[in-house]
C-alpha cells in the first residue's frame, strides 16, 4: 500500500466520514459526546479501560450501525484494585 | 401501453441531468419506444435546447396544468425520430405553479399513450424535486465521481427512499479514465461502495457531448461516440436487457483499449 499518495483515496475516506454524518445527522462533536456519555453510564456498573474501548459507525449497505467493543476488566482485578 | 415514469435527478446542479434525460429519451425512441420527456425545471428550462427543440415551443407544462391547452398541443414532436415528444417547462413562472399531484395527474393522462415518460428534475431538494419524483416509477440519480456530487447523490438517494420511490438507480456521469487510472478520480466501484445502490450506467467524459449540445443533437443519435453508446446501454438496461458494464479494475492492455472494446456498438 502506498502512503496516501492518491487523491481519489483521500476523497473516498473523506466521503465515508461525511456520509456517516449526513445519514445519522450527527456532527463529529455530538458523536464524541455520545461516546463519552455511553462510557460514563457503563462505568457506573462495570469497570472498563477507556483506552481499550472502540466505538464507531459502520456502514452495511445503506444502513448505519453503531458498533461498540468495550472490554470489561475481570471482577477479580476489580476487587484487587479496590 | 402503460408508460413507466422515469425521473432523472441528482441533488447537485451541473452533473448532467438534462444531458442524461435528453440522451435516454433519444436512445429509447431510436430503439422503437414511444417517449415523452417533461422538463421539470420550471423557470430554468433547458431540456428544449439540449434536444434542439427550443424554436418549436408554443405551450408549456404550466399552460397544460392550468388548462390553457390540451395535452397534444403541449407535446412537441421531434421530427428526427418517429416517437419522441417534449413537454417544455415554463420559463417565466416558478416551481410553485405546479404541485406534486398535478404531476401525478398529468403522467396518469399520458401513461396509456406511450412507453416511457422521462422527467428531468431540477437540482435541489425543494418543490421542483418533489414535483418531479411524485409520479416516478423509477428514479435515476446522476452523479459525477467527485466529493460534492457523491455527497448530494447520497442525500437524494435517502430522500427517494423516504418517499418510498426507491431504490434509486445510479448513473455515474463524466468518468475520466485517465484521471481514474492515475488515482486522481474516484473509481466507479468506490462511488458504488459509498452509495450502496444499484448501478445502471457509467458514462465516460466525452468531448462529443459538448459538441452535440452545441448543435442540439444528443450524442445518443449517432453511433460512434463513447458517451452515446453508454447512454444507449442505459436505455437498454431500462428495458430489462442485460448489458455488461466496463470493468475499471482490469487494465492489462491499456485502460482505453478495454474501455473502447466494451463500449463498441453492437457488443452486448
Amino acid at each position: 500500500m502506498k502512503t496516501n499518495s492518491k487523491s481519489a483515496d483521500e476523497a473516498k475516506e473523506r466521503l465515508k466520514l461525511v456520509l456517516i454524518q449526513d445519514r445519522t445527522n450527527l456532527t463529529p462533536g455530538q458523536l464524541e459526546a455520545m461516546k463519552n456519555e455511553l462510557l460514563e453510564v457503563i462505568s457506573r456498573y462495570v469497570e472498563i479501560d477507556p483506552k481499550a474501548v472502540s466505538i464507531f459507525m459502520d456502514q452495511e449497505g445503506r444502513e448505519q450501525r453503531l458498533v461498540a467493543d468495550i472490554p470489561l476488566k475481570p471482577a477479580a482485578s476489580r476487587r484487587r484494585t479496590r | 401501453m402503460a408508460a413507466k415514469v422515469v425521473t432523472v435527478t441528482s441533488g447537485k446542479g451541473g452533473v448532467g441531468k438534462t444531458t442524461t434525460t435528453a440522451n435516454l429519451a433519444v436512445a429509447l425512441a431510436c430503439q422503437g419506444q414511444k417517449v415523452v420527456c417533461i422538463d421539470g425545471d420550471i423557470g430554468l428550462r433547458n431540456l428544449d435546447v439540449v434536444l434542439g427543440l427550443e424554436n418549436r415551443i408554443v405551450y408549456d407544462l404550466v399552460d397544460l396544468v392550468e388548462g390553457r391547452c390540451r395535452l397534444r398541443q403541449a407535446m412537441i414532436k421531434d421530427k428526427r425520430i418517429p416517437e419522441l415528444y417534449l413537454i417544455p417547462a415554463a420559463q417565466t413562472r416558478d416551481k410553485s405553479a405546479v404541485s406534486p399531484s398535478d404531476m401525478v395527474r398529468l403522467c396518469d393522462e399520458i401513461r396509456p399513450e406511450v412507453d416511457w415518460i422521462l422527467i428531468d428534475s431540477p437540482a435541489g431538494i425543494e418543490r421542483g424535486f418533489r414535483n418531479s419524483i411524485a409520479p416516478a416509477d423509477i428514479v435515476l440519480v446522476v452523479t459525477n465521481p467527485e466529493v460534492s456530487a457523491v455527497r448530494d447523490a447520497d442525500r437524494i438517494i435517502g430522500l427517494v427512499e423516504a418517499e418510498e420511490k426507491g431504490p434509486a438507480r445510479l448513473i455515474i456521469n463524466r468518468v475520466n479514465p485517465v484521471l481514474t487510472k492515475r488515482g486522481d478520480m474516484l473509481d466507479p466501484d468506490d462511488v458504488l461502495e459509498l452509495l450502496a445502490v444499484e448501478l445502471i450506467g457509467i458514462i465516460p467524459e466525452d468531448e462529443s457531448v459538448v459538441v452535440s449540445t452545441n448543435r442540439g443533437q444528443p450524442v445518443a443519435f449517432e453511433g460512434t461516440s463513447k458517451a452515446g453508446v453508454a447512454f444507449r446501454n442505459v436505455a437498454r438496461r431500462l428495458q430489462g436487457e442485460q448489458v455488461p458494464f466496463l470493468n475499471l479494475q482490469e487494465n492489462n492492455n491499456g485502460f482505453f483499449g478495454r474501455f473502447t472494446r466494451l463500449l463498441k456498438p453492437g457488443r452486448v
